[in-house]
């Protein structure tokens, strides 16, 4: 019986292989904003492109969660929470319009909200706050005249931290969504 | 703190690639004061390091239960290997109450011949006397099967030492982290990767017959929930629909999954998939978070958590239509993750002390009495052994995903520290 199950793996393994997309990088990649489209383009790859960037996740938060805002900044496509809430904070309204406009001026355009929590809890719960907050970006995107055909959300609940650590320090970077758009 | 044992015997590697290296040390930690004395006295008078010593892994099962506390072979007065090799009086002497001889006999070069016995030292009664006949790649579960035995006839508790763990182990760094799912013995020997992504995969679920595992797999970058045949690795996409596909379940008799899903609103709610007729039915109707079903026994109701009242709680609600679910936690602001015990008497689910998170119980019988049984700060996803006298569960050890067991009363604790990468969401197999 163990063979046979070593055989499935294997199988398996292979089967995989040729099944998945080919995605060099992850999300982290075609959530940096030198992907995303500033006013002129639609073609700015997402996940495809060739280049992998990742956004950086060192004490340079404040060009984060500073109000920077707008299409144009790499690290801007992210959207970070309070511990166990998922209200979008005032700093991030320009963040949230300059997306919108981006959206409402190309129809065509599609963008994925990417929901996630820190590690604490369990881990199926935390599927359902990384929804909760992906969902409050939607909303606020919604209000602000963005087809609902152009977005789509995902939760990956605490499976896909931002920063590695049992801390505050990486807590508040994994508690977020990620604005990323498709290609 | 003893390190009794590191688990990898070369007999467990097979030629192929895909039998995951992962190698675990057990470590009780804290033990029971009346565990029960036993010899187990080694099968072969001279071991051969190219065969597996079965009355070694006996014995760390025995011990590993935290039931047992076997005598140490070096302590060992005399190397008997039938009941009337054994000299009684000079047992009682060591304090031992039981004690295991037996013999391993190769028939042919694949084959061998394994007869054992028990006995009370006190009253020289024999309680076990068997012949296992097994190829060389079953020593293992031969040597489980007997540890199952002599657990039950001292201690009348079915043993699950030859049965089954399935659990998800993360390797590397970010961003280049790679998820597998494995199956491997309850002692952590002999793990098989069942999938591997560099997508997440979460929340392994057994069917009741032990053949396949649910789980969720983000492979195609939104969860998506499958069932795989572990002998065949045939797998089903079961469920991908719009929004969330998670927290798979099976009932009990195999032939529904109860699983949670969202409506383009991101609510989360419970509902229960016909496997066969692929019917559709939602249980759950709440705005707040419901997930993490857990099918009650009798297959008619589910156990969930939902956070409807504000923190996370525990709910039961029966599948008859139009049923109102029942509140069963009270104590504390976070109480998820429900699993319950085999028997159904008992609730395991993770709770919030002090900011940690701990694996708690509670009784089922009416008293509602609530005990926590970890200590740790991150400490989830309980899941009971199939006689019900352990828990398995995650736990982070320096920074590092574990898995732990503690006995169903808290008495007995033990880690077992995996040598690679992260390990998590341990899920019990049947018997």
């Amino acid at each position: 019986m163990k063979r046979i199950l070593t055989i499935a793996a294997l199988c398996l393994g292979a089967a995989l292989l040729a099944g998945c997309p080919k995605k060099p990088g992850n999300f982290e990649e075609g959530a940096t904003g030198s992907q995303v489209p500033s006013s002129s383009t639609q073609s700015a790859g997402g996940a495809g492109g060739p280049s992998t960037t990742v956004t950086p996740l060192g004490g340079d938060q404040e060009g984060v969660t500073g109000g920077r805002g707008g299409a144009e900044s790499a690290a801007g496509k992210i959207i970070y929470f309070d511990f166990d809430k998922s209200e979008i904070k005032p700093e991030y309204a320009d963040l949230i319009s300059a997306t919108a406009r981006d959206l409402t001026s190309h129809p065509t355009l599609k963008i994925k909200l990417e929901g996630n929590t820190d590690e604490r809890g369990t881990r199926e719960y935390n599927i359902g706050l990384g929804e909760r907050r992906a969902q409050a970006v939607r909303r606020a995107l919604l209000l602000q005249g963005v087809a609902e055909a152009q977005i789509t959300t995902v939760s990956y609940g605490a499976e896909r931290p931002a920063a590695e650590g049992d801390d505050e320090t990486a807590w508040s970077q994994n508690r977020r969504v990620e604005l990323v758009y498709l290609p | 703190m003893t390190k009794l044992s590191r688990f990898l015997a070369a007999a467990a590697i097979t030629v192929f690639s895909t039998v995951a290296h992962a190698d675990f040390t057990v470590e009780i930690t804290s033990g029971q004061s009346e565990a029960v004395p036993i010899a187990v006295v080694p099968f072969v008078s001279v071991a051969n390091p190219d065969v597996l010593d079965v009355a070694q892994l006996v014995g760390d099962d025995l011990a590993r239960s935290g039931r047992f506390k076997t005598l140490d072979r070096k302590d060992l007065i005399a190397e008997p290997h039938s009941g009337s090799d054994i000299a009684f009086d000079d047992w009682r002497r060591l304090a031992d109450d039981y004690i295991l001889v037996g013999t391993m006999t190769p028939q042919t070069t694949d084959r061998y011949t394994i007869n054992f016995e028990l006995f009370n030292v006190l009253t020289h009664q024999r309680l076990l006397g068997f012949q296992i006949s097994t190829s060389t790649a079953g020593l293992r579960l031969a040597g489980h099967q007997i540890a199952d035995m002599v657990f039950e006839k001292i201690l009348g508790i079915r043993g699950a030492f030859a049965t089954r763990i399935a659990y998800i182990s993360v390797l590397g760094h970010l961003p280049n982290k790679r998820f597998r799912l494995v199956v491997a013995d309850a002692d952590g020997a002999n793990p098989h990767i069942v999938m591997e992504s560099t997508e997440p995969l979460m929340s392994p679920a057994w069917s009741p017959d032990g053949q396949s595992i649910a789980y969720v797999s983000f492979e195609e970058r939104l969860p998506s929930v499958y069932i795989q045949h572990l002998k065949t690795g045939e797998r089903q996409r079961v469920s991908a629909r719009a929004g969330v596909n998670q927290a798979p379940a099976f009932s009990p008799d195999g032939k529904q999954l109860a699983l949670t899903l969202s409506t383009r609103d991101g609510n989360l709610d419970i509902y229960v998939l016909d496997l066969a007729t692929e019917a559709l039915t939602r249980i759950t109707d709440d705005p707040g978070i419901d997930t993490e079903p857990e099918w009650s026994k009798d297959g008619h109701s589910l156990y969930f958590t939902s956070d409807r009242a504000g923190g996370p709680q525990i709910y039961k609600i029966s599948l008859a239509p139009g049923s109102h679910p029942r509140r069963l936690t009270f104590q504390g602001s976070y109480n998820a993750r429900p699993r319950i015990s085999p028997d159904e008497s008992q609730l395991a689910f993770v709770t919030q002390e002090d900011g940690a998170y701990r694996i708690a119980t509670m009784d089922l019988s009416g008293r509602n009495d609530v005990q926590i049984l970890t200590h740790g700060r991150f400490d989830v996803s309980p899941s009971y052994a199939p006689n019900g006298a352990v828990v398995i569960y995650a736990s982070r050890d320096h920074g590092r995903g574990v898995l732990a067991m503690v006995s169903a009363d808290g008495r007995v604790q033990q880690r077992l520290v995996s040598t690679e990468g992260e390990v998590q969401e341990p899920a019990w197999g049947p018997f």
